[in-house]
């Protein structure tokens, strides 16, 4: 079952604390072109922070990060971006004072040759990316914080495929959604994953996300419990990995797994 | 809100459809995109500027008053448009005041001991060596803090906080505590006065410049929108913003070259000139006042910084939400440091106006003008919760406060009394914007 092409991903032994307190101990997790892999564990078992250190939010304190098997430095969301990895985060981080455009190029903003911010041109573009997620948005002169939850998380995801991206991470995206819009991200992720798009899906809810990915990672308290590809395993196997740590048969077992007498 | 409820239909339909359920009032304020909020304090302005005219019987209105009340707003004018890029992203510079008064005693030492031992007194030099050397102890200031503020991680209020009581100290300790006069003559034409003013035919070129400048603006806007297809304002509205704005500035124009020169002044040029003394005086206009021209264009460089710019966009996002403008890459640490030193510069600025009306730099030069200038920025609709504000606003703020106090002193209020209306003004006003926020939502 072992995949024989380079991994996109390679987090390798990672580890982080906060004062005192292993957030992420010797975790490993990776990731294939074109999969879709859930990171799944109750709150607070390490999963935002794992991401987190991909995305350059965090420093970690130990282990290495390979990017299409070559070891990559990522000290900040500006390194990340350079690799191509692109985060919605579940708190959405979406400058709220600002309109639809501002929120989607903060950062990389499109200039006019006199080095001004071309704002038109960045509006166009805007219209078309969320016309492709969101054919009825049609709010682009109000500030986000003005929008609907779906709206905003529309925005959040536009964001995030409107650069290439080729390592999207995706925190909790449908948190605040009702089931229409969960479905439109369902679909969106259907989608991405067909142009190749790797994408790490991290929920606390299994029932989220168990259709969309092809694998999945389970953490507990800061480790991995172990990974298996979904065909292999049920719903309730995976409900006993994130509750218990207790790895099924065809799991692979990590270093969080309970210990089998 | 009409959009919510009609999302679905086309943008076309759906604009169409919104139009024709808006009462007429509505309707002209989305045809226009005029900030109902900026027409509000202008609003506030008109009243308060008829309320003295009335109190007073008549002397407010006049145009020497209105071209003083320009004259003595520029200084703190120009200072809050610094502070609301300050205050958009959550700080707070209490030291403006002292600053200034370091700032101006630095360039009156420049300009009176230091450049006429070199280049002798009254050389053309001296004004810009002294205006630069200004700029940059401003700038040096605002770095040094602003990175206190970003990389020490000090709260603004404390840094600023010491910094008001420590370049207020270091301003008293460059001459010991004397103040430096008279100031060079081309330094002091930054100040106002009658030298200090451009005279009737440069104000008038001034103002048709303006006016082409307004027209060309609302053209390339509406050539931008035709090139990605956007929706237009009606053509209507455009004509009426431009003829707006033109009469606007044509206005003031004419209210400035309607103050002549005070007859003995013009007396003496009339002498010294050997033009003959006219039956009826010698009507000379005053013009638009330098600093005022300065403060404007201070203005109009701090909205392009603001609106325009990359910064001013990471500014804004930064005061929006800190965490998203870090997660989205942005330096935000020296975002922080080129707001302050940014603000040290345009108190530099204002230090050359302020001294160069004074004729002097004393250790008292804009003691208080800090909590003038955060007044302005606040009355003019920065919300100290971040990310708000507008520079047009917070100019049109320091007019707000200057014209209060200047009503006050034509109506012969007693000083203590007039911080005691200032200070009440200020709450009120926040309290009101507190009101139109919280049913904005």
């Amino acid at each position: 079952m072992k995949d024989q092409r380079t991994p996109l991903v390679e987090m390798k032994n990672i580890s982080i604390s906060f004062g005192g307190i292993h957030a992420v101990d010797n975790a490993s997790v990776d990731l294939y072109p074109g999969e879709v892999v859930a990171l799944l564990g109750h709150n607070g078992a390490g999963k935002s922070t794992l991401i987190k250190i991909l995305s350059g939010a965090y420093k970690r304190d130990a282990g290495e990060i390979l990017i299409n098997g070559e070891a990559a430095d990522i000290n900040n969301p500006r390194d990340a971006k350079k690799y191509g990895i692109e985060t919605i985060y579940q708190t959405l981080a979406v400058a709220d004072n600002v309109d639809a455009a501002a929120n989607l190029y903060l950062g990389r903003e499109l200039r006019t040759p006199w080095g001004t911010l071309d704002d038109v041109a960045m509006e166009a573009k805007a219209r078309e990316v969320m016309g492709r997620l969101n054919p009825n948005f049609q709010r682009f002169k109000e500030p986000v914080k003005a929008l609907s939850g779906g709206q905003r998380q529309s925005v959040a995801i536009a964001r995030a495929i409107l650069f290439d991206a080729r390592i999207l991470i995706m925190d909790e995206p449908t948190a605040a959604l009702g089931p229409q819009e969960t479905a439109q991200v369902g679909d969106l992720i259907k989608q991405l994953k067909r142009e190749g798009i790797g994408i790490f899906l991290i929920s606390h809810d299994i029932h989220d996300v168990f259709d969309l990915a092809d694998r999945v990672s389970v953490m507990k308290n800061g480790q991995v419990v172990g990974q298996a590809r979904t065909e292999d395993v049920t719903k309730d196997e995976v409900l006993g990995m994130i509750i218990m740590g207790k790895v099924p048969p065809k799991a692979i077992p990590g270093p969080g797994a309970m210990q089998v007498a | 809100m009409a959009d919510i409820t009609q999302g679905n239909t086309q943008g076309a339909q759906a604009n169409r459809a919104r139009t024709a359920d808006e009462n007429p009032v509505k309707r002209f304020f989305r045809a226009t995109e005029i900030d109902t909020r900026l027409l509000g304090m202008v609003g506030a302005l008109v009243i308060i500027w008829i309320g003295f005219q009335i109190m007073t019987g008549g002397l407010f209105l006049t145009p020497r008053n209105l071209w003083n009340l320009t004259v003595q707003t520029s200084s703190v004018a120009v200072m809050a448009t610094g502070m609301v890029l300050i205050i958009v992203t959550r700080n707070i510079d209490l030291s403006v005041g002292s600053v200034l008064g370091f700032c101006g005693m630095v360039m009156g030492v420049m300009q009176v001991k230091f450049l006429p031992q070199y280049l002798g007194l009254e050389h053309p030099a001296i004004w810009i060596i002294t205006l630069l050397s200004g700029i940059a102890v401003g700038a040096a200031i605002g770095a040094l803090q602003g990175s206190i503020v970003a990389f020490l991680n000090v709260p603004a209020f404390i840094v600023t906080l010491g910094g008001l009581l420590v370049w207020r100290g270091a301003t008293w300790f460059v001459t010991s505590g004397q103040t430096v006069a008279p100031m060079n003559t081309t330094f002091r034409l930054m100040g106002g006065g009658t030298e200090g003013s451009i005279g009737a035919t440069a104000s008038w070129i001034v103002g048709i410049l303006a006016c082409i400048a307004i027209v060309a603006a609302i053209l390339n806007s509406r050539k931008q929108r035709k090139r990605f297809r956007f929706p237009l304002r009606p053509v209507w509205a455009e004509y009426f913003l431009a003829i707006l704005g033109c009469i606007l500035v044509l206005g003031a124009i004419t209210v400035a070259n309607s103050y002549y020169w005070p007859t003995n002044i013009a007396r003496k040029y009339a002498d010294a000139n050997g033009i003959a003394w006219p039956e009826g005086g010698l009507q000379i206009s005053h013009g638009i006042a330098i600093p005022v021209l300065v403060a404007i264009a201070v203005g109009i460089v701090m909205t392009f910084i603001a609106t325009r710019l990359r910064f001013g966009r990471y500014v804004f996002a930064l005061g929006g939400n800190p965490e998203a403008a870090e997660l989205a890459g942005i330096k935000t640490r020296w975002v922080t440091v080129k707001i302050f030193t940014l603000m040290g510069i345009l108190c530099a600025i204002a230090a050359a106006i302020s001294t160069a009306r004074l004729n002097a730099a004393t250790n008292a030069q804009g003691e208080l003008d800090e909590l003038y200038t955060i007044a302005a920025a606040v009355i003019g609709g920065t919300s100290l919760a971040g990310g708000v504000g507008t520079i047009a606003g917070a100019m049109i703020g320091a007019l707000v406060m200057q014209s209060l106090q200047s009503g006050m002193v034509l109506l012969g209020i007693d000083s203590p009394f007039q911080r005691i209306v200032v200070g009440v003004v200020l709450v009120v006003a926040v309290w009101l914007d507190t009101i139109y926020r919280a049913r904005a939502k």
